[in-house]
């Protein structure tokens, strides 16, 4: 073992003892054992800024079976009827208005109440020895079928955009909560020591949600995710002022770390020497990150595969990123691909959109499964809702043959992890309007995330004005179905 | 009742089988409805659920119900409706009565005592047997002192100035130097928009740019003025409903306005109406009560004694507002305006005084009208439907008003049921409303609207033909240039035409109506419905406000728009004699514009109002004439909307005085009376957090039973009293704080203290911790000699990284990058967009504005440290400083090394620290010699134009010290 790797042990330890007294809240003993370990007589004894490393990696409440998350957010909302939900009934019933008891109580964001139903047009076949539906422009999906689980009862609390975004993401539809990625690297802590434990990553458009869609709301700032840009450095002032060498750097680092630490001496405050550290870790972090940019160097059978090409920003480099995060040690990975708002030719949009993520989606989990990555790897495909059964068509706005927001149901794909492949849970009405079986809520999917990386949803906690707060709020169920 | 409960068992209303979390975790939980009873008498009378807890095994199970069972025989009955409300057990949390102020405690070492702070502190350290730090030496106070009080480090003259001081009176010297000077107001001004969640955009997807500088610039006002908290508090909750409320007092209402908007497509607009004031009622229970009353939205407060209905009596007195925008002249623009109306007024009374047969000309012009009189029908729209997401809220004057989402173009269809037989003409009127961009009536930012096309269908009772009724002879009171009414009828597909209103700058946001004749008399069967589509393509958000519908039967024609509004109308019908002096000017100054006799004093008219000058605006607040009935909503959801309350405080807290009206007014004197226990703490909590890095109470925003409890109950009773006493001057309670000796201790550390007291809880040494993101970004800028000291105005842009703007929703924000003195203005005016905030400060932790922050997280990151060694604004920093420590630091590299290292940390370098820096000057001069290309890199800003008359090799060498000098752990920590 070397230092760090003893502090680390150190440190998981006294954290683990930490973190079950008093973030899993065991009852008797905690407040008396939390308090002594608030005083931190335990931490003081080592006294090394390393202990207190808030992403050092730290074991779940029990074994987990995904070890990190690739999660990719298709932001906009895909149309689930014209990817996964085959509905034979709506053909029947295309053109006519839909019926009144399905939409009663219903609140829509664009079409008037009696809108059209509509019919998806591409052509929908069964795939795998599963036998999964999907739909013709998802071809690759197709090819892993086996090894994917659909879920098509999914539900959810809201229905425009930023709101329903930061729903999926927080547990919440008000601002100011932690995201999921938060609450993993909360929990887990990062394998990585050069780059951030929850990274974000984005093609097509900015999202409706912005930074709150990643962001760490009560929790502290090291657990927000990081946004990498697209072009030039991935992680923002990665690079030296013009002219600064990697070797300036390094000769202005060592003054500056002899100088902060000639000034720890002087006033004893360990705060410094986490400064001294974080510096290092930017140094590091300044190596590793165009390292890990550089997907030049993977062979042109993978890039064949992912359909990446380097130098240029797309979801499929994207998706060949992600991998290469995950391999680094990455914590959680997400990837946000906003270009699904379809009010408008759903048709063409679907078709177009896939035209840019079906394959690169397919083969990320063909590779994870190549490299031994999958079963330890939970990929997680899906928007923030589902879009109607009705046609959008708004001559005003410009809008034919679309679809609008619908909370209702939606469809979502997962994958690895510990996830049951080859399944596809739940079922819609013969519309596609409401959920008949197998309904999974929003919350229900965060618990069941949670329990595959090895935690207790109701156990996840984070003490925040007086109240122990969690992903999945008061709610929450666990999917059993979904696991393996 | 519930706090005689059995240890492991717990009462909750039963919501949904909600498993409610607990700090300390039951092991049974009965649930009860609020109809249920359980008593000795009758355990079970209406068979409440018993449940184990998650996770807890049958053994404890069997004790818990053992015991549950022995409660009950023995206890008291209780009633489920009580269970989750004002619960005896919780009113009794230490922070729910009034602070009373404590006896001094004794002390041994009396000497070190300065002020009465110090007794408290020194009292509880030597009950931990600590001995209280050394003071600072001068330079690190005058340090501390410049960084808590104005957010700026000191001058080095003014740190020489401190040091060579020996009157005895030194220190307060410069307290009161600070106290008094601009950036005071800056720096405090900064910490209290932390809890107003100030920012710059809107919120949530499309997240637009607004106006609400001025309400920070009133902050930062109302701090360099000592406003007394207490008027501090009033006018920001209520300054608009104050007597005689002034320009600033209704300013000061932005800090509601704060709250997002969602502008998205397609939204339900009162869904989030109710969001923004469930906001509020967030921002004001953090922001001066310390409560998390937010949590009781949905359901009883499960800790605090706050009941769901005692929160929707609370979210009562902020839900009766309009949300206009205020135009915020300026003192030269309300001149210029004066001069403008003074003399219009001196151009009509000439030409009344020249032409004595205008008066005549008037009287008959005004019999005419008189007669001209239509008797209008308004129609009660029945289904109404915005193209693109447009939504309505239905007012009761059976007007229409658009809100949220604000398309470029819509087309509006409403169907109505007319209680009319015939119809002869319709009339749509353009209303104005508070809660439009300047009062509207159009959706533009100016308020104006282009009807494209209207058009008028009539539905058969059998709801089976539908006939477009045809329209002739439109008229308006009032015609755009190149936009008559009649363009909206001519059954032209033309987005670039139609009826539209804008009468030039001052002049726009007005009532208007457009008049529309039927071809033919319509005679309506029974039943029959008609349906108004209103087009309007032109674009860029010019779309009606608010409108409302009429019809009229009248046979004989022509039906055409009253040329006057009605508030003239009103003055016409009055008796000549009758109208007050006002009166006759406003009806005069409207038949002038008719009367072709006046052209030429028209044409003086208009092109004087041409000059009418556009004021800044800024968000406020405006109570609303008929108050909205607020209701409880089950579970928090809007769409469930239970019994109705009225506006009431929390039961447990001092009740509202009897006989006030239950408003935002009486609401705002409660919260800073000095009955209320939880003010007054909480302020001075917040003051001990900046000062100290942790407040006597952590959990600055939960002063409730489950926040921490203060570590000095008895300081923080007197320092609240103290503020009262003192008439809740701010600046006197600093003075108090930063004169103690609590404050003035060093901040050094020993291994054995810091072992006993490692978050400084018991104060036996001064503050140490990273200042915050704004002054980060400060101190770069003013050790380099760039920081512009302007104060307020519009926000600013900063060089802002590329690619960060894409990560908002649509086409990336236009980011113009700032030049001149507003490139280096404080943080506190950077523009902050709340989907995508400044990296420069949200990677040092400033929040982000969705919601109130009352107590910042502090992080060290890496990116942070990426950020000082590399982003632009820090980079140029190390160059301007480098530059200014070459030119002003002195002959010699010693001398240079020595003023830069002062400039950053204000103390002179030991000389190892020297050493240090001028081995890597002297190696990296060395370096650059025959490096020109990169020295030019490092040293200049601007490549074409390097720094003339300077040895560009030794500046570049002198960039990189000089970079390592502001990424020094103590440039940016406070000690």
């Amino acid at each position: 073992m070397n230092y760090r790797e003893e502090i680390n042990a150190e440190a998981r330890k006294i954290l683990t003892r930490r973190h079950f007294f008093r973030d899993c809240g065991v009852g008797l003993g905690a407040i008396a054992l939390g308090s002594l370990l608030n005083d931190n007589r335990v931490f003081a004894a080592t006294s090394q800024p390393q202990s207190t490393d808030p992403l050092t990696p730290k074991p779940p409440h029990f074994a987990p079976k995904a070890k990190r998350v690739i999660y990719l957010f298709q932001a906009g909302a895909p149309s689930q009827l014209d990817l996964f939900d085959y509905k034979p009934t709506l053909a029947k019933y295309d053109g006519h208005p839909v019926p009144a008891e399905l939409v009663k109580d219903q609140r829509y964001a664009f079409i008037p109440r009696d809108a059209a139903l509509f019919a998806s047009t591409l052509k929908f076949s069964r795939h795998g020895q599963c036998g999964a539906e999907l739909s013709e422009v998802l071809p690759h999906l197709a090819e892993v079928a086996d090894n994917i689980a659909i879920v098509k009862s999914m539900t959810t609390d809201a229905f425009n955009h930023a709101p329903a975004q930061i729903f999926m993401n927080t547990g919440a539809t008000q601002f100011g909560r932690p995201s999921m990625g938060s609450w993993v690297t909360y929990g887990l802590g990062s394998e990585s020591q050069s780059l951030p434990g929850f990274v974000v990553l984005s093609s097509a458009g900015g999202t409706s949600g912005g930074a709150s869609n990643w962001g760490c709301g009560f929790l502290p700032t090291v657990f927000q995710g990081v946004p990498f840009r697209r072009s030039g450095d991935p992680i923002l002032s990665l690079s030296n002022p013009a002219g600064i060498t990697r070797e300036i750097q390094r000769e202005s680092l060592d003054l500056l770390k002899e100088l902060n630490q000639h000034h720890l001496d002087e006033v004893g405050d360990p705060e410094i020497a986490t400064r001294i550290n974080a510096f290092e870790m930017a140094y590091r972090m300044q190596a590793s990150a165009p390292e890990l940019m550089d997907i030049g160097k993977e062979s042109p059978a993978t890039l064949e595969m992912y359909g990446a090409e380097p130098g240029k920003s797309s979801f499929a480099n994207n998706c060949l990123l992600a991998r290469r995060l995950v391999e680094r040690g990455v914590r959680f990975v997400q990837l946000y691909h906003e270009a699904w708002d379809h009010h408008s030719e759903v048709i063409k949009g679907v078709k177009a959109q896939c035209g840019q993520t079906d394959k690169p989606a397919a083969a990320l989990v063909k590779d994870l499964k190549q490299r031994g990555l999958l079963d330890e790897t939970l990929v997680i495909w899906g928007g923030e809702f589902g879009r109607t059964p009705m046609v959008e068509t708004n001559e005003a706005a410009g809008r034919k043959m679309g679809r609008d927001h619908h909370p209702q149901a939606f469809t979502m794909w997962l994958a690895g992890g510990g996830v049951k492949p080859g399944l596809t849970l739940g079922q819609t009405d013969e519309f596609g309007f409401h959920i008949v079986e197998d309904r999974v809520h929003v919350h229900d999917l965060h618990a069941t995330i949670l329990h595959l990386l090895g935690f207790d949803h109701t156990k996840l906690t984070y003490k925040f004005q007086g109240r122990n707060f969690r992903l999945t709020d008061v709610e929450g169920e666990l999917v059993n179905k979904l696991l393996v | 009742m519930a706090g005689a409960l059995p240890w492991g068992v717990r009462i909750c209303p039963s919501m949904r089988g909600h498993k409610f979390l607990s700090s300390t975790h039951p092991w049974l939980i009965i649930e009860m409805s609020s109809n249920m009873k359980l008593s000795p008498v009758h355990p079970c009378r209406l068979a409440p659920k018993l449940r184990l807890a998650r996770g807890v095994s049958a053994l404890r199970g069997c004790v818990a119900l053992a015991w549950a069972a022995l409660w009950l025989v023995s206890g008291q009955p209780i009633d489920g409706a009580e269970t989750g409300a004002s619960k005896p057990a919780t009113r009794d949390n230490w922070s729910f009565k009034a602070p009373a102020r404590p006896e001094l405690p004794p002390v041994r070492n009396r000497k070190w005592v300065r002020n009465a702070i110090d007794r408290f502190i020194l009292a509880r350290l030597e009950e931990e047997k600590l001995e209280p730090s050394p003071e600072a030496d001068r330079i690190t106070l005058i340090r501390r002192l410049s960084l808590d009080l104005t957010g700026l480090p000191p001058t080095l003259a003014e740190v020489d100035a401190f040091v060579t001081d020996r009157r005895p009176d030194a220190y307060e010297r410069v307290v009161e130097r600070l106290l008094a000077s601009v950036h005071y107001g800056e720096h405090w001004g900064r910490h209290w928009l932390d809890a107003a969640r100030y920012a710059d955009t809107n919120g949530y997807e499309k997240d637009l740019p607004r106006s609400i500088w001025p309400y920070r610039d009133w902050v930062i006002n109302a701090y360099n003025a000592d406003l007394p908290f207490d008027e501090f508090a009033i006018e920001q909750m209520a300054g608009d409903l104050l007597p005689n409320a002034t320009i600033e007092q209704r300013v000061a209402t932005g800090f509601h306005r704060n709250s997002m908007v969602n502008e998205e497509g397609g939204v339900d607009p009162e869904e989030f109406r109710v969001a923004a004031i469930i906001n509020r009622v967030e921002t004001t229970g953090k922001a001066f009560l310390g409560l998390t009353i937010n949590c009781a939205q949905c359901h009883n407060h499960k800790y605090d004694p706050i009941s769901q209905k005692e929160y929707y009596q609370f979210f009562a007195f902020l839900n009766s507002d309009d949300e206009p925008l205020l135009d915020v002249p300026s003192q030269a623009q309300l001149i210029k305006r004066k001069e403008i109306l003074d003399q219009i007024g001196k151009i009509e009374d000439e030409l009344l005084a020249k032409d004595p047969e205008l008066k005549t000309r008037q009287a008959a012009w005004e019999d005419d009208l008189r007669d001209e009189t239509v008797n209008w029908h308004v129609l009660e729209p029945v289904n109404y439907y915005g193209a693109v997401g447009t939504k309505f809220t239905r007012l009761s004057d059976e007007s229409l008003l658009a809100t949220a989402s604000n398309p470029g173009s819509s087309t509006y269809t409403v169907t109505v049921k007319p209680q009319l037989k015939d119809i002869t003409g319709f009339r749509l009127e353009a209303l104005t409303d508070p809660n439009l961009p300047h009062n509207g009536p159009g959706r533009t930012a100016h308020g104006n609207f282009v009807l494209t096309e209207f058009r008028v269908d009539l539905i058969s009772p059998d709801g089976q033909t539908t006939n477009q009724v045809p329209l002739q002879n439109a008229t308006a009171d009032f015609e755009q240039p190149g936009f008559p009414a009649a363009d909206a009828i001519n059954g032209k597909a033309d987005a670039k035409h139609g009826w539209a209103i804008d009468a030039g700058p001052g002049r726009i946001n007005q009532d208007r109506k457009a008049v529309f004749e039927t071809k033919q008399n319509v005679h309506l069967a029974e039943g029959s419905m008609l349906l108004f589509t209103l087009k309007q393509a032109f674009g860029t958000e010019h779309t009606l406000g608010r409108f409302r519908l009429a019809a009229t039967s009248q046979a004989e024609h022509p039906i055409r728009a009253d040329p006057l509004a009605a508030k003239l109308r009103q003055i016409l019908d009055l008796a000549v004699d009758q109208r007050t002096p006002q009166q006759r000017r406003e009806l005069f100054s409207f038949y002038r514009t008719v009367d072709s006799k006046c052209a030429e004093a028209n044409k003086q008219i208009a092109d004087l109002m041409n000059g009418w000058p556009q004021a800044d605006t800024t968000l406020v607040l405006a109570s609303r004439q008929e108050p909205r009935e607020t209701h409880i909503f089950k579970r928090g959801d809007f769409r469930n909307p239970l019994e109705a309350v009225s506006p009431d405080v929390p039961a447990f807290l001092p009740p509202l005085p009897a006989g006030e009206p239950r408003n935002r007014l009486t609401l705002a004197k409660w919260i800073v009376s000095e009955k209320n226990p939880l003010t007054a703490r909480v302020i001075m909590n917040r003051f001990w957090q900046a000062y100290f890095g942790r407040g006597l109470v952590v959990t600055a925003e939960d002063f409730g039973t489950q926040g921490d409890k203060p570590s000095h109950p008895e300081l923080l009773d007197w320092l609240a009293c103290e503020f009262m006493a003192r008439g809740w001057s701010m600046k006197a309670m600093h003075r108090l704080i930063v004169e103690s000796a609590t404050y003035r201790q060093a901040s050094k550390v020993s291994p054995e203290l810091y072992a006993k007291d490692q978050y400084n809880r018991w104060l036996a040494r001064g503050p140490r911790f990273r200042v915050e993101a704004e002054t980060v970004r400060d101190i770069a800028l003013s050790a380099s000699g760039l920081l512009s000291a302007k104060v307020g105005g519009p926000s600013v842009y900063p060089p802002i990284p590329d690619g960060v703007l894409n990560l908002g929703y649509g086409a990336p924000m236009k980011w113009e990058t700032s030049t001149g003195e507003d490139r280096y203005r404080r943080g506190l005016y950077t523009f902050w967009k709340r989907t995508v905030p400044y990296p420069g400060l949200s990677i040092f932790d400033a929040p982000n504005a969705d919601t109130a922050c009352v107590r910042r997280v502090m992080s060290d990151t890496p990116l942070q440290a990426l950020t000082t060694l590399n982003d632009t604004v820090f980079h140029e920093a190390a160059q301007a400083l480098a530059l200014r420590a070459w030119k002003e630091g002195g002959k010699t590299d010693r001398d240079r090394a020595a003023y830069a290292f002062r400039l950053c940390t204000s103390r002179e370098p030991d000389a190892k620290e020297l050493e240090g820096v001028l081995k890597l000057v002297r190696e990296k001069e060395q370096y650059f010699e025959n490096r020109t290309a990169a020295a030019v890199q490092i040293a200049s800003p601007d490549r074409q134009n390097p720094p003339e008359d300077v040895n560009l090799h030794a500046v570049a060498a002198w960039t990189l010290a000089a970079r390592v000098l502001l990424n020094l752990d103590e440039t940016i920590t406070k000690q």
